[in-house]
């Protein structure tokens, strides 16, 4: 099927792609803009690795580490991951996904992305101008103490947060409203189920984050004594303001990486999802508990014994939906018809990196063993294994994944089996020994170390090469494909969502008729998709 | 109790490294059950299910009530046992002995001072005596730094506006790492102190060598000692080499240019003041960081440390 | 794309009907006020943990805020609601010019408001009783008194933004209000502005007993 308009085409023009309300473009101008963030905190993660091969000054001092590690965290986090999939791949699909020519409030949709640029022209000039040594946490009181452009980074966070707050609300509503008749509630794909679940955390949680980066503001500029102890103010209150938000952020980052997942596992199993109430309540109850476990992040702070008590007890609340979306997406390949093709793999890779992630949580959930384990490598390994093994294996599988969609032009098999080989493999050599070193002893935010975690250093630091590798492979091969890819129908992976029922790339109304939904999205014991 | 360590635990030195290990094993072991059961079924239903010929409509079972339950019952309880045994530990990690030896903890940018019951003081060094509980007051006089000791599998945040306390027994003698744990800037990676724990004897003969001054050893050479005990290393050099501080070499006799413009040729009543109101006169080009030893220092310390400096100037 | 034939000019093209778009932007308004709130609602926590750990200061402290002010600023505020409110009847209403003088109300008391407040403000940065480390005034009793005023300051300071940009909305649906733009079919926007206004005067009635009253 050949489209005469796809939203590609028309209408033509720099000009038009910047002041479109399409949320196909927009969605696109997302993915750049995640891209280059992707790409900075890429090169910020290998200069602190190039850093850390031996204990000697390799690379950088004390001072430039500090702030390289500082804005691979921010950059990584505030720019990259967490509109990474929601906004970027989310703006995409969800109207697709739901038969809507659009979401409901275009203009604010493409005023969200406005403010994302903005807020990452200043975090750029955050970082040229004096730049942020406070770690992407901004602990009170050192970050009211140190020098350096920590208002100008904190603004950024702080309007950054807003383009997640209109993101969030305008899914939400656009869920809630423009649904193509026919879907009800139960036959909503489960990423939109994520999306949803994901919109009530940043909606809720997001405004908390504004008010208290606000103070750190007001405290660095104005000395107001909220959260300076020489003033009469608590450094530890600044923590839970911080976690309370920070906390269920993750969740922003994970749950809509389990919604892909959850996509990508019945598509390329061809089978119904297994337990379709239970993964999308589970969404739930994720975002629900997020809310409640921010305590954990403060055992050793010296916080009453009770709290840490009621905040572990919750803690371990959370794995329990997670582990349901595990168990289901196995029965779910349970007699399915399995092909591996990239986006599997992606989504394979994330099964096995997301259980480590998974169970490591179970040891700083755990009090006794949090209290040696707390900032130490094994928190930067867990992290990493549930942000980057979870969402960013999750946020490569769906880019492979609705790729052909969005361009009608597929990329290179072989090539792209390749890069998934090696960020695996990368990955795992990164940061498996970052598990052993941190239960060994060795503290985050270290640019030099004791003798002996200089091996294992070393070996994490060269995964980290083989890694970037990966995605520099990731990067030329998905930009060929872009102009020299073999072209591809409506739907090549022969899913059942609706997005795969217009064009590829789709015309810039999305469908050529008003949609109706004819069969679920997962309804492979009834239907067999047609390829294109 | 376990003195080699496993892959991934160091070994173990306090009375509570035990249960904390205990704890940690157990995790891991429960841990490495559902990993495997997770990734081997993944890798089963790969093979087994495996794509080869154009497929038709799959089964469309999507619950099984029992196996639900199963899967949710399970992990529940499972992760309740976990919190009862990780808070039982920790009750006993945070129940500080009655008869336990209180030493005043100070932590600043970027060293440990220890102030000990019997009078005694130490920089970077903290001397315990084997077998006996040690209570740690600690303090901090900047920002939030964190204390600890992977051997004894102890840490507590250390706060500037409150006392936090935390307690251990080291259970074999020997000298273990402390180390700063929460991100404090420029030196907080070299904010690393040593735990000497000795046995009963040797602690009495340390106390009283603490609190002397032998006169026998030339000043200099004392001096030389308290450069690294005193912690002036961490950010100090003696060989002309930059830091956080001016170089020491060469620094005496030396005219110096402050951050106010005026100009002094360092003598020994500047290098006095700095060490007990740093920040009164700044060097140009650095940053007010260090210190005050008001207090923490004794008066022939600094004669020692000005004999010192001057000899590198020699 | 063959729309049907009925569909007014407001109409955006991704809606396919004018209650699916009401209903939308009211939703989408309602949970935008859901963010204000726990914007405030920070405040509140910092309010409240710092009450608890000094109410002698805060009750010391507080008796330097003018009640009488204050409480000409709250009629003031559930005024100009009570005209907003009776803006959006009249448009439903279409009575254009009553609207109108409405709105010119709501803006005029919101001015009013803003007024008061700046006297109260003025009077206060006269008596050195500033936030933070600009604070030198000496008359409060207790630990740290500036902490009051910085919270004072931070409170009323953003409420005050957000009373700023109600006034620019509410211009902004005066001028809408002249051209025609509404009509008794559709005022949404209307409605929308009605629903934010309310959250600032919503705000306020708590700021004003918590600041004023109790200290």
């Amino acid at each position: 099927m050949t489209s005469s308009n796809s939203f590609l085409q028309e209408p033509k023009g720099l000009k038009s792609w910047l002041v479109t309300l399409d949320h196909k473009r927009i969605g696109i101008l997302y993915l750049i803009g995640i891209s280059v963030a992707f790409a900075l905190g890429g090169a910020f993660a290998l200069m602190l690795r190039l850093e850390l091969l031996s204990p000697a000054k390799d690379f950088v001092g004390p001072d430039a580490y500090n702030r390289l590690f500082t804005l691979h965290g921010a950059v990584m986090i505030f720019l990259f991951i967490i509109p990474g999939i929601p906004a970027a791949l989310g703006n995409f699909v969800l109207p697709l996904m739901l038969g809507a020519k659009d979401v409901a409030f275009p203009r604010l949709n493409l005023t969200s992305w406005y403010i994302y640029i903005v807020g990452m022209i200043m975090a750029l000039v955050a970082i040229f101008t004096g730049s942020v040594d406070t770690g992407w946490t901004f602990y009170t009181p050192y970050s009211t103490q140190t020098s350096g452009a920590v208002v100008m980074m904190t603004m950024a966070a702080f309007v950054l947060g807003f383009s997640s707050i209109f993101t969030g609300l305008n899914f939400l509503v656009t869920i809630h409203k423009l649904r193509a008749p026919g879907m009800t509630w139960f036959k909503l794909p489960l990423f939109i189920w994520a999306i949803y679940a994901t919109a009530i955390i940043q909606i809720l949680a997001t405004p908390v984050l504004g008010i208290t980066l606000l103070l750190l503001v007001l405290e660095r500029v104005l000395a107001i004594g909220i959260f300076d102890p020489a003033m009469g103010g608590d450094p530890v209150l600044f923590q839970h303001f911080f976690w309370f938000y920070s906390h269920p952020a993750v969740y922003i980052m994970i749950l809509p990486a389990m919604g892909v997942i959850s996509e990508l596992i019945s598509t390329f199993s061809r089978k119904k999802i297994f337990g379709y109430k239970a993964i999308a309540f589970s969404s739930f109850g994720i975002a629900f508990i997020s809310f409640l476990v921010w305590g954990h992040h403060m055992f050793t702070s010296g916080q009453s014994e009770l709290a840490s008590m009621i905040f572990s007890f919750l803690t371990f609340l959370v794995a329990i939906p997670s582990g349901i979306k595990v168990f289901n997406w196995l029965a779910t390949m349970y007699k399915g018809s399995i092909s591996l093709e990239t986006p599997m793999l992606w989504a394979l890779g994330f099964l096995f990196l997301f259980s480590i992630g998974g169970l490591t949580g179970m040891f700083l959930g755990t009090l006794a063993t949090d209290i040696h384990l707390h900032d130490t490598y094994f928190v930067v390994a867990h992290f990493h294994y549930v942000m980057f093994g979870g969402t960013v294996m999750a946020f490569f599988g769906g880019l492979h994944y609705w790729w052909p969609k969005i361009w009608g032009r597929m990329y290179n098999e072989f090539w792209a089996k390749i890069s998934v080989l090696l960020v695996f493999v990368g990955f795992n050599v990164t940061f498996f020994t970052q598990f052993i070193m941190g239960a060994k002893g060795m503290p985050r935010r270290y640019w030099t170390y004791l003798d002996q975690y200089t091996r294992l250093h070393g070996f994490s630091s060269v995964g980290s090469l083989i890694m970037a590798v990966g995605f520099a492979i990731i990067a030329v091969y998905l930009l060929h494909s872009i102009f020299k890819g073999r072209k591809v129908g409506a739907n090549p992976w022969g899913s059942l969502t609706m997005e795969w029922e217009t064009s590829s790339p789709p015309p810039v109304h999305n469908f050529e008729k008003d949609m109706v939904l004819t069969h679920g999205p997962y309804d492979y014991d009834k239907v067999i998709p047609r390829d294109n | 109790m376990d003195s080699t360590g496993t892959l991934f635990l160091p070994p173990g030195s306090s009375t509570i490294a035990g249960d904390v290990d205990a704890v940690f094993n157990l995790i891991l072991y429960v841990g490495i059950f559902f990993f495997v059961l997770v990734v081997g079924l993944a890798a089963f239903f790969v093979f087994r299910y495996r794509r080869t010929e154009t497929p038709g409509l799959t089964s469309g079972k999507d619950h099984n009530l029992k196996l639900e339950i199963l899967w949710t019952v399970i992990p529940s309880i499972i992760v309740v046992i976990f919190f009862v045994v990780g808070f039982r530990t920790f009750l006993k990690m945070n129940i500080i002995p009655k008869d336990a030896m209180e030493i005043k903890v100070t932590a600043q940018r970027w060293m440990w001072a220890f102030d000990y019951p019997e009078g005694a003081n130490s920089i970077n060094e903290l001397v315990v005596p084997v077998n006996k509980p040690i209570k740690a007051l600690l303090s901090s006089t900047d920002v939030i730094h964190s204390f600890f000791v992977p051997e004894f599998r102890i840490k507590m945040d250390v706060l500037p506006n409150r006392y936090t306390m935390t307690w251990f027994e080291a259970t074999r003698v020997g000298e273990y790492d402390l180390l700063c744990a929460e991100y404090c800037g420029k030196g907080h990676s070299e904010m690393v102190a040593k735990v000497k724990v000795v046995d009963r004897g040797e602690y009495e003969a340390w106390l009283e060598k603490a609190t002397a001054f032998d006169e026998s050893i030339p000043l200099k050479e004392h001096g030389e000692k308290f450069f690294k005990t005193k912690a002036c290393n961490t950010c100090h050099t003696n060989d002309g080499a930059g830091s956080v501080g001016p170089t020491f070499k060469g620094l005496f006799g030396h005219e110096v240019i402050f951050s106010d413009g005026s100009k002094l040729k360092v003598n020994e009543n500047y290098i006095r003041e700095s060490i007990l109101d740093p920040r009164a006169k700044v060097v140009m080009g650095y940053q007010p960081v260090m210190p005050t030893y008001q207090g923490r220092i004794k008066d022939r310390e600094i004669d020692a440390l000005v004999a010192y400096i001057k000899s590198l100037s020699e | 794309m063959d729309h049907s034939q009925n569909r007014p000019a407001y109409l955006q093209h991704h809606f396919s009907d004018v209650t699916q778009q009401a209903e939308s932007a009211k939703l989408g308004m309602w949970v935008f006020l859901l963010t204000e709130i726990l914007l405030f609602g920070g405040l509140f926590v910092a309010y409240s943990i710092f009450r608890s750990w000094n109410p002698e200061m805060f009750y010391n402290a507080h008796k330097y805020l003018d009640v009488t002010l204050g409480s000409i600023n709250t009629v003031v505020l559930i005024t100009s609601s009570v005209t907003m409110a009776l803006a959006i009847r009249s448009m439903q209403l279409g009575q254009k010019q009553k609207t109108l003088a409405l709105l010119w109300s709501t803006l005029i008391l919101a001015s009013v408001f803003l007024v008061i407040k700046y006297f109260e403000y003025s009077h206060k940065f006269h008596l050195g009783q500033l936030p933070g480390k600009y604070y030198t005034f000496t008359g409060v009793e207790g630990n740290n008194p500036h902490i009051f005023f910085s919270i004072y300051f931070v409170m009323t300071g953003l409420h005050g933004i957000h009373v700023l940009v109600g006034m620019a909305v509410i211009t902004w649906m005066i001028i809408k209000t002249s051209r025609n733009k509404f009509s008794s079919e559709y005022y949404t926007p209307l409605e929308l502005t009605g629903l934010y206004w309310h959250l600032v005067d919503l705000i306020w009635i708590y700021l004003f007993p918590l600041l004023y009253l109790i200290g």
